[in-house]
């Protein structure tokens, strides 16, 4: 009866050796860090450190060696995902690349956007935006407006994307734009395009958030011209690709890990003889980081074995996010620690971060309520 | 597929009519007999010693649908008690088994009487403790870790029931004969009992809510009102996505506990999915009943026969409460760096 199951998945052992691998190399390059910039691990956008990780062969591992990769397993490529991410190291100049850009490009891209692009995203040269969200279009992603017309030898771009991370410093985004309006069918007409940032006609403003960080931006497009040989897939077939994307975007060890350092931090704070109260809330977090990371390394197997666990991706991440709130609350209750942002301990500036993060874990991706409404699709009820 | 042989073994014979004689104080023979010849009450016992030579997987499939099934028979119990008899070198005696001590303050002692050995002390809530021919003990003496076998029968009998009317008895030893006695096989920690009860309560719990989540997607596709299946309502259909959550983290935490066992030690594990299947359990339950309404309420209605056992079963064995405080001092004597490292290392 069920639409979803977990089996578990075990990881080979050249998994592990590799597991060594990078943990050496992440030793030698965060040294310093502090927790907070460890917690802010996929907001820090470090082109050198990025290269490294290519230099290692970490970057696009699942990929065919004709395009740069290194045809390893999906399970490897787990591995390193889930170190990088549990060390806080600074992956938002490849990540979203290695993570949805560059497999959409391998399944959708045509033989030379993969020649072009791929090889340089495995070096860690290349890093890429997503360009979906719009001003009226949030969850309701469909409703799109920004408008790709046709023009001689490709299309002209007006429109508007907001919210996009790191638009100002990526040099392409994967943007969806509207080729054909039909109001009575809003996912028909949608296409994906590859767009050169630095494009004449584009504006990029940063949007500074809460904390008075700027990481994501509004992107404004006027007249701008994209090259017909920049479309990705076919003309119309948008809505299937940002779908199968945002899957991709979804499926990681990213949607239980963001206050993962937090969590270790507590375990210092409470010493080595904590107290009951205290050790039966660390307890459970334990309990909910164990299973959260068989339900996601089960996820792994799932891709590896070339299913689609679209539904297992929707149901983890919410699990994950929530979890992930849920630790600087606990934080909270047990420590009595002030959050502080650029003063204080480094526990306080951890909590102070991670406070004002949480609320956009159950946002970015897909919110809470959109997974949910995928997961009950699943199970047959709409 | 052992599963499905499963599945249609207990959906065949685990009627209404059948729980509800249970609840009235019944031992259900015929479906003990049946469980028993087809070999599922040993899948931990090799063949050469009368068992069905299987893994913990397998263990895991047939617990797993007790739970789902709320089947109102020691197997679980009885699995566990086989495996730690035939770990030990001991021959496994027909019939249901239990397992003592099932609390953590209850402590049985093992001494040596001549060539003979006697167990005295009380351990309460002991599972089909009337029941169950024989009962299995683990105990430490001599400095080691022993497990004793016993008749039921040899002890005082105080009857009990759990919230769903599972016999829970106290069993009082006063120097009673040890029938059988052995050193413990590999990796059998003093708390053996407690450890492998919380292990198999896991899993039943994973096959309870699994039956729960089924249950409450069928009502709600079936129960009209406003005009639309209630399914239809935004409202039900996030508690059900979350219910399916809970459902699918408890049935991860216990799978992962039983492949543990496979490898030896699995403390970390088992504390895990009791931990994690127990907080699924009371969520669960909670959404289940109120995507019901009243009918779920009702003893007519067999939601309830699933929720009492989550409820019961989620205290037994050690509750989240005292596996998290185990586990969170654990966690904490190995050091916040020790985290990541032994997380990954399982
Ligand atoms: C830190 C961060 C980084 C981001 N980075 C990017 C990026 O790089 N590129 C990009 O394209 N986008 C990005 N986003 C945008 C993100 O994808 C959107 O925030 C998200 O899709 C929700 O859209 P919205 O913010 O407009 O909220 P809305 O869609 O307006 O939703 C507001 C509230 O209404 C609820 N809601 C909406 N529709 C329904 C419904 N049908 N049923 C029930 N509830 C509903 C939502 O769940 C939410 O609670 C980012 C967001 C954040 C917070």
């Amino acid at each position: 009866m069920h639409p979803f199951g977990f089996e578990l998945c075990e990881l080979p052992p050249q998994a592990e050796s590799l597991r060594s691998e990078v943990r050496e190399f992440l030793r030698a390059e965060l040294g310093e860090a502090t927790p907070a910039q460890r917690a802010g691990s996929w907001g820090g956008f470090d082109p050198e450190f990025s290269r490294k990780v290519g230099t290692r062969g970490w970057i696009g591992m699942t990929w065919p060696k004709r395009y740069g990769g290194h045809e390893r397993s999906a399970l490897e490529r787990y591995v390193v995902l889930e170190e990088m991410l549990a060390a806080g190291a600074p992956v938002a100049a490849h990540w979203i690349a290695d993570r949805q850009s560059g497999p959409l490009l391998l399944r959708f891209g045509t033989e030379a956007q993969r020649q072009r692009f791929l090889p340089a995203i495995t070096r860690g040269e290349l890093s890429f935006a997503i360009g979906m969200s719009e001003p009226d279009s949030g969850s309701d992603l469909a409703s799109i407006r920004t408008r790709a017309e046709r023009v001689p030898g490709g299309y002209r771009v007006n429109g508007a994307k907001v919210w996009t991370s790191n638009a100002h410093r990526a040099h392409y985004m994967i943007a969806l734009f509207r080729t054909h309006s039909d109001p009575a069918n809003k996912h028909a007409g949608l296409s994906q395009f590859l767009v050169d940032t630095r494009s004449p006609g584009i504006t990029i403003r940063p949007i500074v958030d809460l904390s008075g960080s700027h990481h994501f931006n509004e992107v404004v497009f006027q007249d701008v011209f994209v090259p017909e040989d920049l479309r990705v897939g076919e003309e119309g077939a948008g809505w299937m690709q940002v779908t199968t994307e945002l899957a991709l975007e979804r499926s990681g060890p990213e949607r239980y890990l963001s206050s993962f350092a937090l969590l270790v931090e507590l375990i210092r704070a409470v010493s080595k003889e904590p107290g009951e109260r205290a050790a039966v809330a660390l307890g459970r977090l334990v309990a909910h980081l164990a299973t959260l990371r068989q339900m996601s390394l089960s996820i792994a197997g799932m891709l590896e074995a070339g299913q689609n666990p679209n539904l297992e991706a929707a149901l983890v991440k919410d699990l994950g996010t929530t979890f992930e709130q849920e630790i600087p609350e606990v934080v909270h209750a047990l420590l009595g620690v002030e959050p502080t942002s650029g003063s204080g301990t480094d526990l306080q500036q951890l909590l102070g971060y991670l406070t004002q993060q949480a609320p956009s874990f159950s946002l970015r991706g897909g919110t809470r309520e959109i997974l949910r409404g995928i997961i009950a699709r699943g199970l047959g009820l709409r | 597929m052992l599963a499905d042989v499963v599945a249609r073994l207990f959906t065949d014979r685990v009627t209404k009519d059948l729980l509800e004689a249970a609840e009235q104080g019944q031992w259900p023979t015929s479906l003990w007999e049946t469980v028993e010849e087809s070999g599922l009450t040993v899948p931990l016992v090799p063949e050469a010693k009368g068992g069905a030579g299987g893994t913990w997987r397998d263990a895991h499939v047939v617990v797993r649908a007790a739970g789902r099934h709320a089947v109102p028979l020691p197997l679980p119990e009885t699995i566990v008690a086989s495996w730690l008899l035939s770990g030990a070198g001991l021959d496994v005696p027909r019939g249901p088994l239990t397992l003592a001590p099932v609390q953590r303050d209850d402590a049985l002692t093992l001494r040596r009487a001549g060539t003979a050995w006697r167990l005295s002390g009380t351990a309460a809530r002991v599972p089909w403790g009337g029941a169950a021919g024989h009962v299995v003990v683990v105990a430490a003496a001599d400095g080691r870790t022993m497990v004793a076998l016993l008749a039921a029968g040899s002890g005082r009998v105080t009857a009990d029931l759990n919230l769903a009317r599972e016999p829970r008895h106290t069993l009082g030893f006063d120097d009673a004969p040890v029938l059988a006695v052995a050193p413990a096989g590999d990796h059998i920690p003093a708390n053996a009992i407690r450890l492998y009860g919380a292990l198999i309560r896991s899993a039943q719990m994973a096959g309870g809510l699994q039956y729960l989540l089924d249950q409450s997607v069928r009502y709600a596709t079936e129960r009209r009102q406003f005009g639309k299946p209630i399914g239809a309502f935004q409202a039900i259909q996030h508690q059900l996505a979350v219910l399916s959550e809970q459902s699918a983290a408890a049935g991860v935490a216990a799978a992962h506990a039983f492949r543990a066992a496979e490898g030896g030690d699995a403390r970390f594990e088992i504390a895990v999915a009791k931990i994690r299947a127990g907080e699924a359990a009371g969520i669960g339950a909670a959404i289940a009943h109120q995507v019901h309404g009243a009918i779920g309420f009702t003893y007519e209605h067999s939601l309830h026969f699933v929720t009492r056992r989550l409820w019961a079963w989620r205290a037994e064995f050690g509750d989240e409460g005292h596996w998290a405080a185990e586990l969170g001092q654990a966690v904490a004597r190995r050091g916040a760096d020790a985290l990541w490292p032994d997380l990954t290392a399982r």
